[in-house]
């Protein structure tokens, strides 16, 4: 065994540490790149401009973002409670569900002001109680919520595909989609609110539901940090045995997270559904769910940190757009292999580069030592 | 002096933290050393540097009379030296056998390695007495056992200093024993034993020689005979200490707690306590005894609610409860019930928690943590350095987390959370287990307050002077059976460990 590594001051865990596992992931797609003949230099300006600079690129890159909150927030919740939720793709699809039920429902009958929340309610529940089921079993039966919510996301894109191709087929339809939410559910885009306000920006999909996800994050912190639930939900994550000890009731305490946890990737269709398709389409979740669990990841659980990467993925995902559209050998593919490389370093390595860092800010600061001591 | 091992002003730092500061260190050749000191005082880092697991930042380690430069434990063993760990470094799914031959397992086949290690094995196990069974599974033996496999592990390689990190702490007493049976075998074949404990009593019985940590510094070596338990512990602490415990007769009112036809029969149908019959008064403590393994453990998660009685009854301050109604820990608590778990670790405490989140761990839903829907963190830091101070918890920081604590100061945790809420009926269990000395003075003092207090308490201990000192009435587990209970003044080692062994108390009167 070799001298253990001194610990990283908390600065350098939180800031310098992602930041080069991100310069890492970034240099070995740039690599590759390189490899396929193209400049990674200009690649990356291409990506950089159509995330941020372009007009509309940080609309599109907002209206990512939001998703990429929901799904982070929603695993980072269970994370919280040492439940590895992998079932966000399932949740939100049926938080699709919930949202076009409850416009169908109700949308006709009230008026926007009372509609959109119910509709958004109607999300949250939907996804709630796709959480919820796993949540149980995992607490009262011990059937693994990794398997279960897997299995939960099978079902769902099942049961939507049956309700799109079915039941909820919109008449004289041809694709699997429902039909046009009723109006006063839909979430006005952040362009319209905002001209009134005298800020002209782009029009593009970002919509309401982008302050819906801010919301999300300070429901997110307040609960986890500030609330009694917080603190048993956290207690249970920590240590099973000394929460039961403590006399909470773990079991219960699982399934509020699972369902809360599902309701916060349900709110994932308030920004595909109710704020740009405006109708239930096959697969609107396309991958957000799973690639949630990186988001959660990177952003170590914490509202703040899930901003960031949910950020980051929302630019890939824009940016990598604009890639594909400017170089003739650059694909959509080399988006999710960088998004791919950013898993990889900054979760399965993230700690990669924690023992040299470690050793060499140990050394800057290690001089100061025998002056203090 | 014939020297097996000799260091030279030894430095190890730790970031800002110096572990060990110019330590001096001669051990001689067939003695056993002692090494003893409080938790963290830098007794554990030594020996890893000795062991190559730690690398010092100065100094120099000179073995049998050489200067050895020593930088993994592949080194250490290469130079003679073994070392048996605190926690056990052993597969459970492999055979003694196979565990002893790991990583010297020889060859690409296992055959041959296998019979050589069979014959060192079976000479190391004959020669110095350490009984085991080569064919069983590591997961069938019991922890004594597993104790004498890590030393046949550390001997194979023809150690010639055997350092043993607070081997007792997870043995009986009897185990303890045939422990140091072996120990004195060893030292008289010429191996140097090096022994890390905090135990003065383990000290005084089978060292030759003691050094005494503190603070990271060696504060003192003497020959064992000539010193005494309060001289090591007034070095240890640095101040005066009181070894014995000053407990006035207790004066014992009405019946708090009892249990009647108590049992218990676990998930896979064994019944682990059978037919417990006892009562505890305010005021008094009924410490209750035993080998460890006897159902103490199943006896104190049963009253505290953590697990379901299966026959019989409890009354905890007047309300009756029968194996019908589904207790929890919750419910108990709230009659009225404070509890001191066996493992702070596991239960007492989440470790990666603030210290002020333990404190206020299972009385979350009080107004300790703010009166409204939110937490007051005010109220919560407020609480916390109120009963760090009261209670004496060092470092005096509510935001470090409970696991950068030491042993003593997390109890001291434990202990004021639970002590603070002024229970009624307060289950203790092993309240100074990895405790140091000067804690365990502490605990015992408040232990005896909150009795004069008029709390009625029960005390489940393996450190059979601990039961004895503090209890009033001893009832004595065996086999999850009460095997009787009898009055502190007419208990002796003799009587108790009678008992412990399964005799009625008749019988052993």
């Amino acid at each position: 065994m070799s001298t253990p590594t001194p610990p990283l001051p908390r600065w350098a865990d939180l800031i310098l540490l992602p930041i080069i596992n991100l310069f890492a992931a970034f240099f070995i797609c740039g690599l590759i790149v390189l490899a396929i003949g193209e400049n990674p230099i200009e690649a990356m300006g291409v990506m950089i401009k159509g995330a941020f600079v372009y007009s509309g690129g940080l609309g599109y890159t907002l209206f990512y973002t939001t998703n990429y909150i929901f799904t982070g927030l929603a695993v980072a919740l269970a994370f919280h409670c040492m439940m590895f939720n992998i079932g966000g793709e399932g949740q939100a699809l049926i938080g699709g569900l919930g949202a076009a039920l409850a416009s169908f429902g109700i949308g006709l009958y009230l008026p926007a002001p009372l509609a959109i929340p119910l509709a958004v309610l109607g999300a949250f529940i939907a996804g709630g109680i796709w959480g919820v089921i796993p949540g149980y079993l995992q607490a009262k039966r011990g059937s693994h919520i990794v398997i279960t919510t897997i299995m939960f996301n099978f079902l769902a894109a099942s049961l939507m595909v049956y309700l799109l191709a079915g039941p909820m087929l919109e008449a004289g339809q041809q694709s699997p989609q429902t039909a046009k939410l009723a109006e006063s559910t839909l979430l006005p885009k952040m362009a319209d609110i905002l001209s009134p306000l005298g800020f002209d920006i782009a029009s593009t999909p970002l919509n309401a539901s982008f302050l819906i996800a801010l919301g999300a994050m300070a429901v997110f912190y307040v609960l986890v940090w500030h609330t009694r639930l917080g603190f048993n939900i956290r207690s249970v994550g920590q240590n099973q045995e000394a929460a039961h000890y403590a006399g909470i009731n773990v079991a219960r305490t699982i399934i509020i997270t699972m369902a809360i946890s599902g309701g916060f990737a349900g709110l994932l269709a308030t920004n595909e559904i109710l704020g740009f398709n405006h109708k239930v389409v096959l697969n609107f979740t396309a991958g957000y769910g799973f690639t949630g669990i990186a988001v959660a990841l990177m952003g170590r659980n914490h509202p703040i940190g899930i901003f960031l990467a949910a950020l980051l993925f929302g630019a890939l995902t824009q940016g990598g757009g604009e890639l594909d559209f400017e170089f003739q050998s650059i694909t959509r593919e080399m988006v999710l292999l960088i998004q791919g490389m950013i898993i990889l370093f900054s979760g399965a390595l993230a700690y990669m580069f924690n023992p040299p860092l470690a050793r060499m800010i140990a050394k800057f600061v290690a001089p100061k030592d025998p002056a203090n001591g | 002096m014939n020297t097996a091992l000799e260091l030279k002003n030894v430095s190890k730092s730790f970031g800002l933290v110096k572990a060990n500061k110019n330590i001096n260190l001669a051990v001689e050749a067939g003695s056993i050393h002692g090494i003893i000191g409080e938790n963290g005082a830098g007794k554990s880092t030594l020996m890893n540097i000795i062991y190559g697991m730690h690398r010092a930042d100065s100094g120099e380690i000179h073995f049998g009379g050489q200067k050895v430069d020593v930088r993994s434990s592949a080194d250490a063993i290469e130079h003679g030296i073994g070392m048996v760990h605190q926690h056990f470094m052993l597969v459970p799914t492999f055979t003694v056998l196979e565990n002893v031959m790991l990583g010297t397992e020889g060859g690409l086949m296992l055959r041959d390695g296998r019979g050589a290690a069979l014959e060192r094995l079976l000479h190391l196990s004959e020669t110095y007495n350490l009984q085991v069974n080569p064919h069983a599974l590591v997961s069938d033996l019991n922890v004594g056992q597993r104790q004498r496999v890590e030393i046949i592990k550390a001997l194979k390689g023809g150690a010639k200093v055997l350092i043993l990190d607070e081997p007792t702490g997870v043995l009986t007493p009897q185990e303890a024993d045939q422990l140091f049976e072996i120990l004195k075998v060893l030292r008289d074949d010429g191996v140097s034993v090096l022994l890390i404990t905090h135990k003065l009593s383990e000290i005084m019985d089978i060292t030759d020689t003691v050094s005494i940590m503190r603070q990271g510094e060696m504060v003192g070596h003497r020959k064992t005979s000539e010193t005494s338990p309060q001289e090591l512990a007034e070095l240890m602490v640095g101040r005066e200490v009181l070894l014995e415990v000053d407990r006035k007769p207790a004066t014992p009112a009405e019946v708090r707690f009892s249990a009647t036809n108590l049992g218990y029969t676990n998930a896979q149908g064994v019944l682990e306590l059978d037919d417990i019959n006892f009562e505890v008064r305010a005021g008094e403590i009924l410490g209750v005894a035993g080998v460890s393994g006897n159902g103490q453990t199943q006896l104190m998660e049963t009253l505290a609610g953590m697990r379901h009685l299966t026959s019989g009854s409890l009354n905890i301050l007047g309300t009756e409860v029968t194996a019908a109604d589904q207790t929890d820990p919750r419910i108990i608590r709230d009659l009225g019930v404070g509890h001191i778990p066996e493992d702070r670790h596991t239960h007492g405490l989440v470790l990666n928690f603030e210290a002020r989140e333990n404190m206020i761990l299972g009385f979350h839903d009080t107004e300790l943590a703010g009166s409204g829907t939110l937490f007051d963190y005010k109220a919560i830091q407020q609480n916390c350095e109120d009963k760090m101070a009261h209670y004496d918890v060092r470092p005096a920081n509510p935001r470090l987390n409970a696991k950068n604590f030491s042993g003593g100061n997390q109890q001291k945790i434990v202990i004021a959370r639970e002590f603070s809420a002024n229970p009624g009926v307060l289950l203790v269990g092993q309240p100074t287990r990895g405790v140091d000395v000067g804690a365990i003075e502490f605990i015992h003092k408040q232990l005896l307050e909150l009795r004069d207090a008029g709390c009625a308490i029960l005390l489940v201990s393996v450190e059979l002077d601990e039961i004895m000192s503090l209890s009033d009435r001893i009832m004595v587990l065996c086999g999850g059976q009460n095997v009787g209970i009898i009055d502190s003044a007419d208990a002796d080692r003799q009587t108790l460990g009678l008992m412990m062994a399964g005799q009625r108390q008749e019988a052993a009167a």
